[in-house]
Protein backbone atom coordinates (compact mmCIF):
# COMPACT_ATOMS: atom_id res chain seq x y z
CA UNK A 1 0.00 0.00 0.00
CA UNK A 2 1.07 3.41 -0.75
CA UNK A 3 1.91 6.04 1.81
CA UNK A 4 -0.93 6.96 3.88
CA UNK A 5 -3.00 9.84 3.41
CA UNK A 6 -4.08 11.39 7.42
CA UNK A 7 -7.71 10.20 6.54
CA UNK A 8 -7.03 6.72 6.03
CA UNK A 9 -4.80 6.69 8.87
CA UNK A 10 -7.26 8.35 10.81
CA UNK A 11 -9.38 5.52 9.34
CA UNK A 12 -7.09 2.77 9.95
CA UNK A 13 -6.12 3.72 13.80
CA UNK A 14 -10.17 4.09 15.09
CA UNK A 15 -10.23 0.47 12.69
CA UNK A 16 -7.72 -1.15 14.85
CA UNK A 17 -8.32 0.64 18.58
CA UNK A 18 -12.14 -0.81 18.07
CA UNK A 19 -10.56 -4.45 17.28
CA UNK A 20 -8.09 -4.22 20.12
CA UNK A 21 -10.18 -2.76 22.90
CA UNK A 22 -12.57 -5.51 22.30
CA UNK A 23 -9.62 -8.15 22.31
CA UNK A 24 -8.53 -6.32 25.39
CA UNK A 25 -11.81 -6.15 27.94
CA UNK A 26 -13.45 -9.47 26.60
CA UNK A 27 -9.29 -11.33 27.72
CA UNK A 28 -9.97 -9.45 31.02
CA UNK A 29 -13.21 -10.11 31.79
CA UNK A 30 -13.12 -14.19 30.37
CA UNK A 31 -9.81 -14.31 32.44
CA UNK A 32 -12.01 -13.65 35.67
CA UNK A 33 -13.19 -17.41 35.09
CA UNK A 34 -9.93 -18.79 35.95
CA UNK A 35 -10.42 -21.10 38.82
CA UNK A 36 -13.94 -20.40 38.83
CA UNK A 37 -15.52 -23.03 35.30
CA UNK A 38 -17.83 -25.01 36.61
CA UNK A 39 -15.26 -28.16 34.92
CA UNK A 40 -10.99 -28.35 35.13
CA UNK A 41 -10.52 -29.08 31.69
CA UNK A 42 -12.90 -26.30 30.68
CA UNK A 43 -11.03 -24.06 32.84
CA UNK A 44 -7.99 -24.70 31.06
CA UNK A 45 -9.54 -23.99 28.18
CA UNK A 46 -11.57 -20.82 28.56
CA UNK A 47 -8.47 -19.11 30.48
CA UNK A 48 -6.08 -20.12 27.57
CA UNK A 49 -8.50 -18.29 24.96
CA UNK A 50 -8.69 -15.18 27.21
CA UNK A 51 -5.00 -15.12 27.21
CA UNK A 52 -5.21 -15.16 23.14
CA UNK A 53 -7.31 -12.28 23.52
CA UNK A 54 -5.01 -10.39 25.20
CA UNK A 55 -2.25 -11.41 22.74
CA UNK A 56 -4.40 -10.30 19.86
CA UNK A 57 -4.86 -6.55 22.01
CA UNK A 58 -1.05 -6.37 22.21
CA UNK A 59 -0.15 -7.48 18.76
CA UNK A 60 -2.89 -5.08 17.38
CA UNK A 61 -1.70 -2.29 20.06
CA UNK A 62 1.89 -2.40 18.85
CA UNK A 63 0.94 -2.01 15.43
CA UNK A 64 -1.07 1.46 16.73
CA UNK A 65 2.46 2.68 18.07
CA UNK A 66 3.52 1.97 14.81
CA UNK A 67 0.86 4.97 13.36
CA UNK A 68 2.33 7.35 15.87
CA UNK A 69 0.43 6.33 19.08
CA UNK A 70 1.78 5.59 22.35
CA UNK A 71 3.99 2.05 23.35
CA UNK A 72 0.89 -0.29 23.98
CA UNK A 73 1.20 -0.70 27.95
CA UNK A 74 0.64 3.31 27.95
CA UNK A 75 -2.45 2.81 25.61
CA UNK A 76 -3.97 0.00 27.38
CA UNK A 77 -3.76 1.04 31.20
CA UNK A 78 -3.54 4.85 31.40
CA UNK A 79 -6.78 5.98 28.89
CA UNK A 80 -9.88 7.37 30.44
CA UNK A 81 -12.86 5.37 29.91
CA UNK A 82 -14.09 7.78 27.11
CA UNK A 83 -11.43 6.95 24.68
CA UNK A 84 -12.28 3.29 24.80
CA UNK A 85 -13.91 1.78 21.63
CA UNK A 86 -15.02 -1.28 23.23
CA UNK A 87 -18.79 -2.44 22.15
CA UNK A 88 -21.24 -3.02 25.02
CA UNK A 89 -21.13 -6.89 24.96
CA UNK A 90 -17.20 -7.15 25.93
CA UNK A 91 -18.03 -4.67 29.43
CA UNK A 92 -20.89 -6.98 30.85
CA UNK A 93 -20.05 -8.68 34.05
CA UNK A 94 -19.22 -12.54 33.44
CA UNK A 95 -22.82 -13.68 35.05
CA UNK A 96 -23.37 -17.12 34.80
CA UNK A 97 -21.35 -19.76 32.33
CA UNK A 98 -24.18 -19.83 30.09
CA UNK A 99 -23.98 -15.74 29.45
CA UNK A 100 -20.15 -16.13 28.99
CA UNK A 101 -19.92 -19.19 26.98
CA UNK A 102 -23.06 -16.99 24.67
CA UNK A 103 -20.95 -14.36 24.69
CA UNK A 104 -17.98 -16.30 23.59
CA UNK A 105 -20.17 -18.13 20.85
CA UNK A 106 -21.41 -14.54 19.26
CA UNK A 107 -18.05 -12.24 19.51
CA UNK A 108 -15.12 -14.86 18.52
CA UNK A 109 -17.36 -15.94 15.22
CA UNK A 110 -17.35 -12.06 14.61
CA UNK A 111 -14.07 -12.09 15.27
CA UNK A 112 -12.92 -15.02 13.31
CA UNK A 113 -15.08 -13.38 10.23
CA UNK A 114 -13.41 -9.99 10.35
CA UNK A 115 -9.66 -11.26 10.92
CA UNK A 116 -10.34 -13.33 7.09
CA UNK A 117 -11.55 -10.37 5.85
CA UNK A 118 -8.43 -8.52 7.67
CA UNK A 119 -5.91 -10.68 6.03
CA UNK A 120 -7.59 -9.65 2.64
CA UNK A 121 -6.74 -6.09 3.45
CA UNK A 122 -4.43 -3.48 1.60
CA UNK A 123 -3.00 -2.42 4.53
CA UNK A 124 -0.10 -5.25 5.02
CA UNK A 125 0.46 -4.71 8.64
CA UNK A 126 -2.98 -5.88 9.21
CA UNK A 127 -3.37 -8.61 7.03
CA UNK A 128 -0.25 -10.17 8.66
CA UNK A 129 -1.74 -9.55 11.95
CA UNK A 130 -4.98 -10.95 10.91
CA UNK A 131 -3.11 -14.45 9.39
CA UNK A 132 -0.96 -14.81 12.44
CA UNK A 133 -3.94 -15.71 14.70
CA UNK A 134 -6.25 -17.60 12.43
CA UNK A 135 -5.64 -20.86 14.15
CA UNK A 136 -6.21 -19.68 17.06
CA UNK A 137 -9.58 -18.50 16.22
CA UNK A 138 -10.31 -21.58 14.64
CA UNK A 139 -9.76 -23.51 17.69
CA UNK A 140 -12.03 -20.29 19.59
CA UNK A 141 -15.00 -20.90 17.39
CA UNK A 142 -14.63 -25.01 17.23
CA UNK A 143 -14.68 -24.76 21.11
CA UNK A 144 -17.66 -22.51 20.86
CA UNK A 145 -19.97 -24.26 18.17
CA UNK A 146 -19.29 -27.73 20.11
CA UNK A 147 -20.08 -26.12 23.25
CA UNK A 148 -23.71 -24.31 21.91
CA UNK A 149 -24.48 -27.10 19.95
CA UNK A 150 -24.08 -30.01 23.01
CA UNK A 151 -25.91 -27.43 25.36
CA UNK A 152 -28.58 -26.89 22.89
CA UNK A 153 -29.36 -30.31 22.63
CA UNK A 154 -29.07 -32.11 26.30
CA UNK A 155 -31.29 -31.45 28.66
CA UNK A 156 -34.48 -29.09 29.31
CA UNK A 157 -32.43 -26.68 31.39
CA UNK A 158 -29.71 -26.18 29.42
CA UNK A 159 -31.48 -25.02 26.50
CA UNK A 160 -33.56 -23.40 29.09
CA UNK A 161 -30.56 -21.34 29.72
CA UNK A 162 -28.70 -21.02 26.31
CA UNK A 163 -31.78 -19.57 24.87
CA UNK A 164 -32.67 -17.00 27.21
CA UNK A 165 -28.38 -16.25 27.02
CA UNK A 166 -29.04 -15.71 23.69
CA UNK A 167 -32.11 -13.55 23.92
CA UNK A 168 -29.53 -11.08 26.35
CA UNK A 169 -26.37 -11.07 24.38
CA UNK A 170 -27.86 -10.78 20.63
CA UNK A 171 -28.79 -7.01 21.45
CA UNK A 172 -25.68 -6.42 22.71
CA UNK A 173 -23.98 -8.35 19.90
CA UNK A 174 -25.50 -6.21 17.23
CA UNK A 175 -23.44 -3.45 18.95
CA UNK A 176 -20.25 -4.93 17.60
CA UNK A 177 -21.25 -3.97 14.25
CA UNK A 178 -21.91 -0.14 15.01
CA UNK A 179 -21.52 1.62 12.05
CA UNK A 180 -18.21 4.04 12.56
CA UNK A 181 -17.26 7.18 10.88
CA UNK A 182 -14.52 5.87 8.30
CA UNK A 183 -16.68 2.88 7.04
CA UNK A 184 -16.30 4.23 3.41
CA UNK A 185 -12.79 5.26 3.55
CA UNK A 186 -11.83 1.63 4.83
CA UNK A 187 -13.81 0.26 2.04
CA UNK A 188 -13.05 2.13 -0.89
CA UNK A 189 -9.59 1.86 -0.05
CA UNK A 190 -9.51 -2.08 0.69
CA UNK A 191 -8.67 -2.14 3.73
CA UNK A 192 -12.09 -3.38 5.33
CA UNK A 193 -15.13 -3.95 3.98
CA UNK A 194 -17.15 -2.33 6.74
CA UNK A 195 -19.54 -3.16 9.59
CA UNK A 196 -22.31 -3.84 7.48
CA UNK A 197 -20.86 -6.76 5.43
CA UNK A 198 -18.91 -8.29 8.65
CA UNK A 199 -22.95 -8.61 10.03
CA UNK A 200 -24.43 -9.87 7.09
CA UNK A 201 -21.52 -12.77 7.00
CA UNK A 202 -21.88 -13.20 10.56
CA UNK A 203 -26.03 -13.62 11.08
CA UNK A 204 -25.60 -16.38 8.55
CA UNK A 205 -22.91 -18.14 10.13
CA UNK A 206 -24.00 -17.80 13.84
CA UNK A 207 -27.41 -19.00 12.42
CA UNK A 208 -26.21 -22.59 11.41
CA UNK A 209 -24.97 -23.41 14.20
CA UNK A 210 -27.54 -21.91 16.35
CA UNK A 211 -30.33 -24.14 14.35
CA UNK A 212 -28.03 -27.27 15.27
CA UNK A 213 -28.37 -26.24 18.64
CA UNK A 214 -32.22 -25.56 18.01
CA UNK A 215 -31.85 -22.33 19.30
CA UNK A 216 -34.20 -19.32 17.90
CA UNK A 217 -32.53 -15.79 16.68
CA UNK A 218 -34.24 -12.95 18.36
CA UNK A 219 -35.74 -11.05 15.75
CA UNK A 220 -33.11 -8.43 14.49
CA UNK A 221 -35.53 -5.87 13.44
CA UNK A 222 -37.08 -5.42 16.81
CA UNK A 223 -33.65 -5.98 18.71
CA UNK A 224 -32.63 -2.87 20.78
CA UNK A 225 -29.18 -2.61 19.22
CA UNK A 226 -26.99 -1.82 21.61
CA UNK A 227 -25.01 1.35 20.61
CA UNK A 228 -22.02 3.98 22.02
CA UNK A 229 -19.17 1.61 22.64
CA UNK A 230 -17.31 2.45 19.33
CA UNK A 231 -18.03 6.51 20.09
CA UNK A 232 -16.67 6.04 24.12
CA UNK A 233 -19.93 5.75 25.32
CA UNK A 234 -19.98 2.55 28.22
CA UNK A 235 -21.88 0.74 30.13
CA UNK A 236 -21.49 1.25 33.69
CA UNK A 237 -19.43 -1.87 33.78
CA UNK A 238 -16.84 -0.61 31.87
CA UNK A 239 -15.31 1.78 35.01
CA UNK A 240 -15.16 -0.73 37.77
CA UNK A 241 -13.42 -3.10 35.26
CA UNK A 242 -11.14 -0.23 33.71
CA UNK A 243 -10.05 0.36 37.89
CA UNK A 244 -9.12 -3.20 38.27
CA UNK A 245 -7.16 -3.92 35.36
CA UNK A 246 -4.81 -0.44 35.78
CA UNK A 247 -5.01 -1.01 39.52
CA UNK A 248 -1.22 -2.62 39.62
CA UNK A 249 0.43 -0.12 36.67
CA UNK A 250 -1.04 2.93 38.31
CA UNK A 251 0.78 2.46 41.40
CA UNK A 252 3.98 2.83 39.25
CA UNK A 253 3.89 3.58 35.69
CA UNK A 254 7.78 3.36 34.99
CA UNK A 255 8.31 0.44 37.10
CA UNK A 256 10.42 -2.35 34.85
CA UNK A 257 8.98 -5.79 34.36
CA UNK B 1 -22.79 -33.54 65.16
CA UNK B 2 -20.81 -30.35 64.49
CA UNK B 3 -18.49 -30.45 61.83
CA UNK B 4 -14.24 -31.23 63.27
CA UNK B 5 -12.04 -29.89 61.03
CA UNK B 6 -8.30 -29.35 61.49
CA UNK B 7 -8.71 -25.67 61.52
CA UNK B 8 -9.32 -24.85 64.53
CA UNK B 9 -11.76 -21.95 63.70
CA UNK B 10 -13.95 -23.94 61.61
CA UNK B 11 -14.68 -26.32 64.63
CA UNK B 12 -14.81 -23.24 67.30
CA UNK B 13 -18.15 -22.29 64.73
CA UNK B 14 -20.04 -25.24 65.46
CA UNK B 15 -21.57 -25.72 61.81
CA UNK B 16 -23.55 -28.99 61.65
CA UNK B 17 -22.48 -31.65 59.62
CA UNK B 18 -24.60 -31.92 56.77
CA UNK B 19 -21.77 -34.40 54.87
CA UNK B 20 -24.09 -37.40 54.49
CA UNK B 21 -26.75 -35.68 53.68
CA UNK B 22 -25.22 -34.93 49.58
CA UNK B 23 -24.34 -38.38 48.98
CA UNK B 24 -22.43 -37.87 45.39
CA UNK B 25 -24.82 -38.88 42.61
CA UNK B 26 -24.39 -40.57 39.72
CA UNK B 27 -22.64 -39.20 36.98
CA UNK B 28 -21.36 -36.59 39.22
CA UNK B 29 -18.24 -37.21 36.92
CA UNK B 30 -17.94 -37.64 33.65
CA UNK B 31 -16.07 -40.66 32.38
CA UNK B 32 -12.85 -40.25 31.34
CA UNK B 33 -10.83 -40.10 27.80
CA UNK B 34 -6.88 -41.24 27.51
CA UNK B 35 -5.54 -38.66 25.18
CA UNK B 36 -2.47 -39.51 22.65
CA UNK B 37 -0.83 -36.62 21.51
CA UNK B 38 1.30 -36.91 17.76
CA UNK B 39 4.15 -34.04 17.32
CA UNK B 40 4.83 -35.20 13.69
CA UNK B 41 3.28 -36.52 11.00
CA UNK B 42 4.11 -39.93 10.68
CA UNK B 43 5.47 -40.33 14.28
CA UNK B 44 3.22 -42.70 16.56
CA UNK B 45 0.81 -41.41 18.96
CA UNK B 46 2.22 -41.18 22.53
CA UNK B 47 -0.26 -41.55 25.46
CA UNK B 48 0.04 -38.06 27.19
CA UNK B 49 -2.93 -38.43 30.06
CA UNK B 50 -6.16 -38.38 30.52
CA UNK B 51 -9.21 -36.22 31.16
CA UNK B 52 -12.70 -35.70 31.76
CA UNK B 53 -15.42 -35.37 29.20
CA UNK B 54 -19.08 -36.47 28.31
CA UNK B 55 -18.16 -37.40 24.74
CA UNK B 56 -15.78 -38.06 21.95
CA UNK B 57 -16.47 -35.04 20.65
CA UNK B 58 -15.55 -32.52 23.79
CA UNK B 59 -12.64 -34.45 25.30
CA UNK B 60 -11.46 -33.71 21.70
CA UNK B 61 -12.10 -30.24 22.22
CA UNK B 62 -10.94 -30.03 26.08
CA UNK B 63 -7.73 -32.25 24.61
CA UNK B 64 -6.10 -29.59 22.25
CA UNK B 65 -6.12 -27.05 25.34
CA UNK B 66 -5.02 -29.57 27.76
CA UNK B 67 -2.16 -31.24 26.18
CA UNK B 68 -1.74 -29.74 22.59
CA UNK B 69 -1.19 -26.41 23.97
CA UNK B 70 2.72 -25.83 24.59
CA UNK B 71 4.37 -28.13 22.48
CA UNK B 72 3.89 -28.98 18.38
CA UNK B 73 1.48 -31.24 17.82
CA UNK B 74 -0.24 -32.40 14.43
CA UNK B 75 -3.03 -34.71 15.96
CA UNK B 76 -4.80 -36.26 18.44
CA UNK B 77 -6.11 -39.03 19.37
CA UNK B 78 -8.92 -39.30 22.48
CA UNK B 79 -10.18 -42.87 23.80
CA UNK B 80 -12.12 -43.58 26.19
CA UNK B 81 -10.68 -45.48 29.31
CA UNK B 82 -13.16 -47.91 29.54
CA UNK B 83 -12.54 -49.36 26.05
CA UNK B 84 -8.67 -50.00 26.50
CA UNK B 85 -8.24 -53.62 27.45
CA UNK B 86 -5.77 -54.13 30.11
CA UNK B 87 -3.94 -56.60 32.18
CA UNK B 88 -4.11 -57.24 35.78
CA UNK B 89 -1.78 -55.79 38.01
CA UNK B 90 -2.30 -59.64 39.52
CA UNK B 91 0.02 -60.94 36.45
CA UNK B 92 2.81 -58.22 37.04
CA UNK B 93 4.78 -61.52 37.04
CA UNK B 94 4.00 -62.80 33.49
CA UNK B 95 6.55 -59.73 32.69
CA UNK B 96 9.26 -60.55 35.13
CA UNK B 97 12.35 -61.12 32.66
CA UNK B 98 14.24 -64.60 32.89
CA UNK B 99 18.08 -63.73 33.47
CA UNK B 100 18.99 -66.84 31.71
CA UNK B 101 18.82 -65.93 28.41
CA UNK B 102 21.57 -67.13 26.77
CA UNK B 103 20.13 -69.86 24.76
CA UNK B 104 18.34 -67.32 22.97
CA UNK B 105 21.07 -65.22 22.01
CA UNK B 106 23.05 -65.69 18.73
CA UNK B 107 26.11 -65.49 21.45
CA UNK B 108 24.88 -68.77 22.28
CA UNK B 109 25.21 -71.02 19.38
CA UNK B 110 28.11 -72.88 18.59
CA UNK B 111 28.99 -71.34 15.34
CA UNK B 112 29.93 -68.42 17.36
CA UNK B 113 33.44 -70.07 17.78
CA UNK B 114 33.68 -70.77 14.35
CA UNK B 115 32.89 -66.98 13.30
CA UNK B 116 34.97 -65.60 16.29
CA UNK B 117 37.89 -67.73 15.08
CA UNK B 118 37.43 -66.82 11.27
CA UNK B 119 37.73 -62.75 12.91
CA UNK B 120 40.19 -63.74 14.68
CA UNK B 121 42.21 -65.03 11.52
CA UNK B 122 41.46 -62.53 9.52
CA UNK B 123 42.40 -59.82 11.77
CA UNK B 124 45.95 -60.94 11.49
CA UNK B 125 46.17 -60.97 7.79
Amino acid sequence: MKQLTEIQTKALKDLICRIADDELILGHRNSEWTALVPILEEDIAFSSMAQDKIGHSLALYQLLNKLGEPDPDAIAFTRKEKDFKCCHLVEYPIGDYDFSLMRHFLFDKSEAIRFDLLSRSSFEDLANIAKKFRGELKYHTMHADTWLVQLGNATEESKARMQSALNQCFPLALGIFEPGEYDEVLSSENIFPGEKVLQGMWLDSIKIILDSANLSIPDIDTSDRSYGGRKGYHTEYLKPLLDEMTEVYSIDPNAEW
Amino acid sequence: MSIKSLDPRITREQLPDESDNNPIKELHQWQTYEVFHQSKKGDRHIHVGSLHAPNAEMAILLAKEQYARRYKCVNLWVVKTSDVFITDYDDEDMFEANQEKMYREAGGYKVMDRINKFKTEHKKN
